[in-house]
């Protein structure tokens, strides 16, 4: 559905601009149909940035996306409004997405000008209802409120329903629950997966490692703008390859073990592969056979001056 | 006993009414130990945590005693409180990144609030460097603006400041919340170490991220809507808590492991109540699935078993 190929972003910085900050750096990765992607990293790893680009909310340096096949970089007003019928984004704060000064249900008024201008009042109505029905919110609670008089979940979850009023096939959630509270956190985090199963795709921008892990299939971790490992989230969480995925897994806090006994564990694993013969996990010819896994084979003799360390060859 | 909090009744003043933010409050903090205080956001765990130290308009102190070390503290009046401050309670302040002299190097900034607190100064700044070091921040940092640390640094370098003069009492509130997993573990670790190098007798940790509690506290308090839920040591809270509040709560958290195809988990229907007019008896009562007629009276937060505390109707009149 979304595909990124070899994605950059550079910052002008410094007093004239004359410095380059390289916030995202040839990122490639793509999301599937009615699939949850993650998008880990921490502060600075421009993960924001990717969203943003992807919302086309900041230019890209380099590289191109590609919306169903489409490169979305070319496109201008028509074809950017389709754009948006189809792409939505949320935000983390949800108390600054809104003008104080106007009532919430503002942010549909204003989809309604753009998107729907010939669509009847009563027509309207039912929809926004459905939408914010899908959402979880009573729409005789919620409409005709000022910000200030819902709560942040509430407010969230509005928001949400803004993007589902355009029938939208990807969204990107940017830290969506990060301001919520740990009660109404995860009702929010069930809304995106009864979505998905409705046919959404969703890039799930995080930092929180187990929220990545309740919620998608692929988790892409990101380090300086850099990707440093992604693939299915199980993989990634129950064996990190990668000496910076293994430092965050470490320190994640989690409710079932100590830090200790994480880090214990991960030993325990790596030492594990390191029993198996070294080039296993690359090797084309090892047919994944337990012997290549856990014996490490010593270097012998096959023929004269030529050794070769490779179990295959040992059994011959 | 380190801290003793008896009754403690915060309300802060507005134009509409008192809001009871702090309602009824009493636990103990034993020496040596680190007692996180768990809540959403609004349940008055920063207030609880504030009023300890500086107690200011709109805050107003209605009743209650705070003892530290057998010692009472005045809380309700600011000035009394001046000889106690930073020398015996300290704080590690929620905006801990914005809390320095923008104006100061930090060294010259160390010196004047040493020299305020009619401290040695100089024998402090021995020791202040050999606590930076502690903390893996260079000497040079004395000489530098605090804008020229990073978040992760700052946060450090109030931890160190705060605890210069070994007070007896600890509050760090949200200090791990701003900061990203990595330097969240370091920052939690080294307040451990602060306990286990005795620079700070006891502590009281407030965040509303549970699982940082798991890791490095001894117990846990858990607070909802501004009355004391229930608590009890850190593996007692975890893995078999009693009141309904902190058992939907815990079961709501996502762990590492599980996921919504397997095991979808339920967030808490309703929302918190408004504290500025709250209502009768439990302030959980109507979120909560197991409510009776007797909660309509505030629920008496007593010890079921030793050390485990809990105010709720249900629990504690299985076991009177």
């Amino acid at each position: 559905m979304l595909e990124l190929e070899g994605i950059s972003k550079a910052y002008r910085v410094g007093t004239f601009g004359g410095r380059q900050l390289v916030a995202v750096n040839d990122v490639s990765f793509d999301v599937g149909d009615r699939e949850v992607v993650s998008l880990i990293g921490e502060s600075g790893s421009g993960k924001s940035t990717i969203g943003k680009m992807i919302l086309r909310l900041t230019s890209t340096s380099g590289g191109v996306i590609r919306f169903n096949g489409t490169v979305i970089s070319g496109l201008k007003k028509g074809a950017l409004k389709e754009y948006y019928r189809n792409v939505q984004g949320v935000f983390q704060d949800p108390f600054s997405s809104y003008n104080p000064i106007f009532k919430a249900d503002r942010v549909f008024r204003i989809i309604r000008q753009a998107f729907f201008p010939k669509i009847g009042n009563q027509e309207w109505k039912e929809k926004v209802n459905r939408s914010l029905g899908a959402v979880g919110l009573n729409s005789e609670h919620v409409l005709s409120k000022f910000p200030h008089q819902l709560s942040g979940g509430q407010l969230q979850r509005f928001l949400i329903a803004r993007a589902l009023l355009l029938d939208i096939r990807f969204l990107v959630a940017d830290e969506i629950i990060s301001m919520l509270d740990a009660s109404t956190r995860i009702d929010v985090l069930n809304l995106l997966a009864d979505l998905k199963s409705r046919g959404l795709s969703i890039l799930f921008i995080t930092h929180d490692l187990s929220l990545g892990y309740y919620i998608s299939e692929r988790a892409v971790i990101l380090y300086r703008g850099c990707v440093v490992e992604m693939g299915k989230t199980e993989g990634i969480f129950d064996n990190p390859l990668h000496p910076y995925t293994r430092m965050l897994m470490e320190s994640v806090p989690r409710l079932d073990k100590k830090w200790e006994a994480v880090k214990a564990e991960l030993k325990a694993k790596q030492a594990g592969l390191t029993t198996g013969c070294v080039y296993y996990e690359r090797c084309p010819a090892a047919g994944r056979s337990d012997d290549c896994k856990t014996n490490r084979p010593g270097l012998h003799e096959v023929e004269a001056g030529h050794f070769v360390a490779c179990c295959r060859n040992n059994a011959s | 006993m380190s801290l003793q909090v008896e009754n403690l009744t915060i309300t802060y003043q507005t134009l509409r009414g008192d809001v009871r933010a702090l309602e009824r409050a009493t636990f103990d903090v034993a020496d040596g130990e680190i007692m996180g205080l768990a809540g959403e956001s609004g349940c008055g765990k920063t207030t609880l945590g504030t009023s300890l130290t500086l107690l200011k308009p709109p805050m107003r102190y209605i009743e209650g005693r705070v003892a530290l070390d057998g010692e009472e503290l005045p809380i309700w009046d600011t000035d009394a409180m001046n000889p106690f401050r930073f020398k015996k309670v300290s704080v590690i302040p929620q905006y801990a990144m914005n809390a320095m002299n923008p104006t100061r190097k930090i060294g010259r900034m160390t010196s004047e609030l040493l020299r305020a607190r009619r401290a040695d100064h100089k024998g402090a700044l021995r020791e202040l460097r050999r606590r930076l070091e502690l903390v893996e921040l260079g000497a040079d940092v004395l000489s530098m603006y605090p804008i020229e640390l990073s978040g992760g640094m700052k946060q450090r370098m109030v931890m160190v400041l705060s605890t210069l003069l070994n007070p007896s009492l600890l509050i760090a509130d949200e200090i791990t919340s701003a900061l990203d997993v990595s330097t969240q573990k370091a920052v939690a670790e080294m307040l451990v170490g602060f306990r286990d190098r005795e620079f700070v007798k006891s502590l009281i940790v407030i965040t509303h991220d549970i699982s940082i509690l798991y890791q490095i506290a001894d117990s846990i308090l858990v607070m909802y809507a501004g009355q004391l839920a229930e608590k009890a040591s850190t593996d007692v809270i975890i893995q078999a808590p009693r009141h309904p509040y902190t058992k939907l709560l815990i079961s709501s958290l996502p762990k590492v492991g599980v996921k919504y195809a397997e095991q979808r988990l339920a967030g808490i229907p309703g929302s918190p109540p408004l504290l500025l007019d709250p209502p009768q008896g439990c302030r959980f009562r109507e979120r909560c699935p197991v409510a009776f007629d007797r909660c309509t009276a505030v629920p008496p937060f007593v010890e079921v078993e030793k050390g485990h505390f809990i105010a709720c109707w249900k629990e504690s009149v299985v076991h009177a």
